[in-house]
């Protein structure tokens, strides 16, 4: 395998990093089984790429393919605690809705933007190969986010948005607004999916109709690999290992499915995806912490 | 100060189950009194509970807490009025945040929650002074999972956590029933001294009539959701366990009675 490959891998970990960590958020800290990220990954990268072609700066694209994310989350989470829908289905339905929206927002199922202005531009002029460049300002944003985040889960609002994925009853009799915590919790989850889909399609040069399929199974693998590689003890190590665990998940894949010997290719990363999931979920052993994860859900 | 009048509450109106819980129900409990309440299963104690604290909303009624008529507030508004001890150890304590995260979760009841850090060195220092007290060492182990913790030990620091905030009422809802007889006394002990401390207007559910007579200044009965029996001063400090299970019992065999008539 050579660098290149390498860092692309290191770069798109880094990425879904920002997945993983929203995935940790809604399975994890909200205990809400949240599928919407299958759409709004394309969602972020859908709005960004349809401001950038037309005309607007990244940076605001960028902005905006993150508060599009956590419109999508409100979607699901009213849904729920307005209606009583089943987490599960009503992320679901949010998912299905926004793949038409999505395709509304592109005007066709994919766009370019290898030619446009991306964040990338500014640091251009900097002697820094392209392949290097990448993985380094992905990994800048990311870890600054991943910062953000820790530190917001250790406030008295993170606590309490924690206490009410853990034990409803308990953090409404400590007067926290259970619905409100939930709301903002799957909005920032989402968000940060938009955020991940907009510097996808920013890196990639393009946004793709089909490029959310089977994010949050990826998510979930990135969040196992993290949990089991690395201590999860304090929010700010949790956190650093949902983007720690999706780099080593992505190098993981890259080196498969460069190995000839295993004959894979890269259409195959979805079902080598689906397959180790499973095998995390069936594998025996208290320490298991995919089983948990979905024993948990209700 | 807690004034309920005439509360009722039907879980599944017009169903074949239908279950008229609470018929009526008027309490009024003065300030810093420490009332206990018995009856059988199914008296409606626990809905009694649970309406007071906002987890149901009663269909009709007033209960005012303090001085504020709070029957249409949800649990969470309430909880600045209201702490509250579950009978089960698992429902008052998050077993999967450390112990310093409860209690940090406990003192920031009632007020509104930023964005500062949940720990500092001033409250971790307050919890340590607050724990030290139980003489259980969990003042050493406040980064533990709560869920290493017994189920006494949790009850003990469920008890911390409602008098960490200046509420002037608690609810305690059979928070001994789990426990064993050791650590029963323990937890009673505890409340009784905390209570007496903060000078806390307290309702204490139990199962047991020696509990019952022992602790407080008051005892109600409630049966088919309704007060059938409230003694207290010197009737009730005459009382013994075996007067108060004859009433019991007459309360229910007069049911009985009315239920022959009815049949005959």
């Amino acid at each position: 395998m050579n660098i290149v490959s390498l860092m692309g891998a290191v770069e798109l970990g880094l990425i879904f990093g920002l997945i993983a960590l929203a995935v940790f958020l809604s399975f994890r800290v909200l205990d809400f089984p949240d599928l919407t990220i299958d759409g709004s990954f394309p969602l972020g990268a859908a709005v960004c790429a349809t401001m950038i072609i037309g005309g607007s700066s990244p940076l605001l694209a960028t902005l905006v393919a993150f508060i599009a994310g956590g419109i999508a989350g409100l979607v699901t989470a009213f849904l729920h605690l307005r209606f009583k829908i089943m987490n599960l289905l009503a992320s679901i339905l949010t998912m299905i809705a926004l793949y038409s929206i999505n395709l509304r927002i592109m005007g066709r199922p994919n766009l370019a933007l290898i030619t446009e202005d991306t964040i990338l531009t500014p640091f251009l002029g900097l002697d820094i190969k392209m392949y290097l460049l990448k993985p380094l300002v992905a990994g800048v944003i990311v870890l600054v986010v991943a910062l953000i985040v820790a530190r917001f889960l250790n406030s008295d609002y993170g606590l309490s948005m924690r206490a009410t994925g853990a034990n409803q009853k308990m953090a409404r009799a400590q007067g926290i607004d259970t619905n409100r915590t939930t709301y903002v919790g799957m909005a920032l989850s989402n968000a940060l999916v938009g955020l991940a889909g907009a510097l996808f399609a920013q890196m990639n040069g393009f946004a793709d109709i089909t490029i959310g399929t089977g994010t949050i199974v990826i998510g979930l693998a990135a969040l196992i690999a993290g949990e089991a590689l690395f201590s999860t003890r304090g929010m700010l190590l949790a956190v650093l290992a949902c983007i720690f665990g999706s780099v080593v998940y992505r190098l993981a894949i890259a080196f498969a499915l460069k190995a000839d010997a295993i004959g894979l290719q890269s259409s195959d990363l979805n079902l080598v995806t689906a397959v180790l999931v499973v095998i995390a979920l069936v594998l025996p052993g208290a320490k298991n912490p995919l089983k948990n994860l979905m024993k948990r859900g209700k | 100060m807690i004034a309920v009048q005439d509360l009722r509450i039907t879980f599944g109106k017009g169903t074949a189950i239908e279950n008229k819980a609470l018929q009526g129900v008027d309490l009024t409990v003065a300030n810093g009194e420490f009332v206990t309440v018995i009856g059988s299963n199914g008296a409606g104690k626990s809905t009694l509970m649970n309406c007071l604290t906002g987890e149901l909303i009663a269909d009709s009624g007033s209960i005012v807490i303090g001085d504020q008529e709070v029957s249409r507030w949800n649990a969470a508004k309430r909880s600045r009025l209201v702490s509250r001890v579950f009978q089960d150890p698992l429902a008052g304590t998050c077993e999967n945040l450390t112990i310093e995260e409860n209690l940090a979760l406990a003192h920031s009841r009632g007020t509104n929650r930023g964005f500062g850090r949940a720990i500092n060195n001033y409250k971790r220092e307050l919890f340590r002074e607050r724990l030290s007290r139980l003489r259980l060492g969990l003042e050493s182990r406040l980064e533990d999972k709560m869920g290493l913790l017994s189920g006494g030990q949790r009850q003990a620091v469920s008890l911390i956590m409602a008098t960490l905030q200046p509420t002037k009422t608690l609810l305690l809802d059979e928070h001994t029933a789990a426990l064993d007889p050791r650590m029963q006394a323990f937890v009673l002990e505890l409340t009784h001294d905390l209570v007496e401390e903060e000078g806390m207007t307290t309702l204490m559910i139990t199962h047991s009539m020696g509990q019952a007579l022992q602790f407080g200044s008051r005892t109600v009965m409630l049966h088919e959701g309704q007060v059938v029996l409230d003694v207290s001063g010197q009737e009730r400090s005459k009382m013994t366990i075996h007067d108060l299970v004859d009433m019991f019992a007459k309360v229910r065999g007069e049911q009985l009675d009315s239920d022959s008539l009815l049949l005959g």
